[in-house]
């Protein structure tokens, strides 16, 4: 399904030139989970952004499901966006001041879906990360952090995306919540989608197929997991 | 996006910041009620001079000296010669001649001040004027330098007090009592003068006892038909070159005007007038209109995340330019409804306490929602543009 060839970034902020990928090939087959690690600075959101298609390596291509994607329009990033990808943030996930209902159906505000099936698949979203009826309609700064990035997962979901994105959805949570959203993961990738998830824990990390671990913006190692864990999932 | 989303969302952001929302809000307010009530005290202004064509009687020729500082004798003047000229033309109805002079009028004791007008019987006829109570002045009291007055309504309330029966009261002018036979209908502002607030006498008697001499203020004409208005205007022309003895009409020392020519320059003035108040409103917009951009600015860069987020998950620019237009545009129309509502009060309050006369015309009110909507879509599109450019993943970094 991914298909990176040699991805360089390199950022310039005035004199200074920062490489933050310095040639970056990976494989990503569709149903996989792989969890992205490494030191901070390493180059693990830059290359995230790349596979989100929020950002264009410098040199290198991108393939996604055999399509070129540094080749799209504007309006056709905006396509992929859409339709074919699920983003969760390091930071910064829902909008202020709306409900958790909103807040997971704002994709769908960008297409022509209608008013009632957009709620309905909101709701079934929210179910699906284990958020309960009666926090659907608090507002984002009336959820607690583990909640957030439910109801984030929730929105990354609501468009059936095939790929899923995720830069530390578990970095500012205690382990019973981590074990919680992890759950989420895993469930999503049982029922077939592909998963990318950056973290700093190897706790977390186990919970994927996939590790790659990387340094200095190269791929130190590249390995199957093989105790993993599973979380089971419990609602609450 | 559907037009109800975009609406909602618009809201949603627009409600975030309550106070600042007001306040620029207020400024494109402050504009468009100041476009609607100063346009409505310009239109008040014209049409009230427009609708005195009717009051004036439109086949009326007036004719004044052009008064000249360098020439100011006798020779100048308007004489009785130059009334019987003009009463020889056919296409004259009527002349009366006036005399106009400002006295005081005394009444058991209290003194005002009011226009004083001597005239002859032809007055009433040929100025619209009908009477209410008693009879005009008529060519016997011309003849025989009676001392009688006809008496204006608001006249009669200054000098008399207001529950006093005019009618045969004796009134005080310049210390000679004159016997009050008529009073006029109610007949409202034309021009500069209140023609309610009047005192008519004959010509005569106000010759002799008031002015002291022979000459006439103006002369006006009834002309037999509207029509007739142009050639009559010429013909007044050539008999008064004549009396007073000027070959050439360009040199001549008197106007001959119809009410027509008075209210088009009235109007033209009027006109500048409102052009002038709606310039003046006009900058007191765009200064909210920069209220706008400047509320739109910030609003972009605080939301740095929100539209980086929202371009993460799908939103295309021309989705965020949108967007931000759309809030742009319904903070002017707000504003614009708003303001108004309130240029519609302050000419109501302006015409019923102030007694200005205003107009509030339908187009300019489709005029000042339609402006204050472009001023939203003008100035709101800067914002909205530099909101589009921002590249998501420095907007999602952005601290
Ligand atoms: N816009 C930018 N301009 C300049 N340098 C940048 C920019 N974005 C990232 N970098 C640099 O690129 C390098 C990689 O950053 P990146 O965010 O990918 O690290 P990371 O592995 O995600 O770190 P962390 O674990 O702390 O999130 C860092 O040295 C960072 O300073
Ligand atoms: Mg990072």
């Amino acid at each position: 399904m991914i298909d990176l060839q040699q991805i360089t970034k390199t950022y310039q902020s005035g004199e200074n030139e920062t490489q933050a990928l310095k040639g970056v090939t990976i494989h990503v087959d569709e149903g996989e989970f792989v969890a992205i690690m490494g030191p901070s600075g390493s180059g693990k959101s830059t290359l995230m952004h790349i596979l989100g298609a929020l950002d264009k390596p410098s040199t290198g291509h991108y393939l996604l499901d055999g399509k070129d994607v540094s080749t799209y329009s504007e309006k056709e990033l905006a396509e992929l966006r859409k339709k074919k990808l699920g983003f969760v943030f390091q930071s910064f996930n829902l909008l202020p001041r709306t409900t958790a209902v909103r807040n997971v159906m704002l994709p769908l505000l960008y297409t022509n879906v209608s008013e009632s099936k957009r709620t309905g698949l909101a709701e079934e979203s929210l179910r699906a990360v284990g958020i309960s009826e009666k926090h659907w309609a608090h507002m984002s700064n009336q959820l607690s952090g583990g909640q957030i990035q439910r109801v984030a997962i929730a929105r990354a979901l609501i468009n059936s995306p095939r790929l899923i994105l995720a830069d530390e959805p578990t970095g500012n949570l205690d382990t019973k919540t981590s074990e919680m959203v992890l759950s989420v993961f895993q469930r999503l990738n049982n029922e077939g989608r592909t998963i990318v998830l950056i973290t700093h824990e190897p706790d977390i990390a186990n919970h994927a197929k996939r590790i790659i671990s990387m340094r200095d913006g190269l791929i130190e190692s590249d390995t199957q997991v093989k105790n993993r864990r599973i979380s089971i999932e419990e609602k609450q | 996006m559907r037009l109800k989303d975009l609406l909602i969302e618009a809201l949603l952001s627009i409600t975030a910041n309550k106070t600042r929302t007001f306040l620029t809000v207020l400024g494109i307010v402050i504009g468009i009620s100041s476009v609607i009530s100063l346009i409505s005290i310009g239109q008040g202004a014209q049409s009230s001079v427009k609708s005195q064509i009717g009051t004036l009687g439109s086949n009326l020729l007036t004719v004044s000296m052009n008064f000249n500082r360098n020439s100011l004798n006798t020779s100048e003047m308007l004489t009785t010669d130059d009334v019987k000229a003009i009463e020889k033309i056919s296409l004259v109805k009527a002349v009366a001649p006036q005399v106009s002079t400002n006295t005081q009028i005394v009444y058991k004791g209290a003194g005002v001040n009011t226009q004083i007008i001597g005239t002859n019987d032809n007055y009433d006829d040929v100025r619209n004027i009908t009477i209410d109570k008693g009879s005009f002045i008529s060519s016997k009291d011309v003849t025989s330098y009676t001392k009688v007055a006809v008496v204006g309504p608001t006249a009669a309330e200054n000098i008399l007090g207001e529950n006093r029966e005019p009618l045969n009261e004796t009134i005080k002018i310049d210390g000679i009592g004159f016997k009050i036979i008529g009073v006029t209908k109610t007949k409202g502002q034309s021009g500069m003068t209140n023609q309610d607030n009047m005192i008519y006498i004959p010509i005569s008697t106000a010759q002799r006892y008031l002015t002291g001499n022979d000459s006439i203020s103006s002369i006006n004409i009834g002309v037999i038909s509207e029509n007739a208005m142009n050639e009559a205007k010429q013909q007044v022309t050539l008999a008064l070159l004549k009396t007073h003895n000027i070959a050439d009409s360009s040199s001549a020392n008197f106007t001959v005007s119809s009410q027509t020519d008075v209210v088009e320059t009235i109007s033209s003035v009027s006109e500048t007038f409102t052009l002038l108040l709606a310039a003046i409103a006009a900058i007191s917009l765009v200064v909210g209109g920069i209220g706008i951009m400047n509320m739109m600015l910030t609003n972009v860069t605080e939301r740095t995340k929100e539209i980086g987020l929202r371009k993460a998950i799908g939103a295309s620019s021309t989705d965020i330019v949108v967007q931000f237009l759309t809030e742009a545009i319904l903070l002017t129309s707000f504003g614009g409804i708003i303001g108004t509502l309130l240029g519609v009060l302050l000419s109501y309050v302006l015409t019923q306490f102030f007694n200005i006369a205003t107009t509030v015309s339908v187009s300019s009110i489709v005029l000042a929602v339609g402006v204050s909507a472009g001023i939203g879509l003008v100035f709101g599109f800067y914002p909205a543009k530099r909101a589009a450019r921002l590249d998501p993943i420095q907007s999602l970094r952005y601290e």
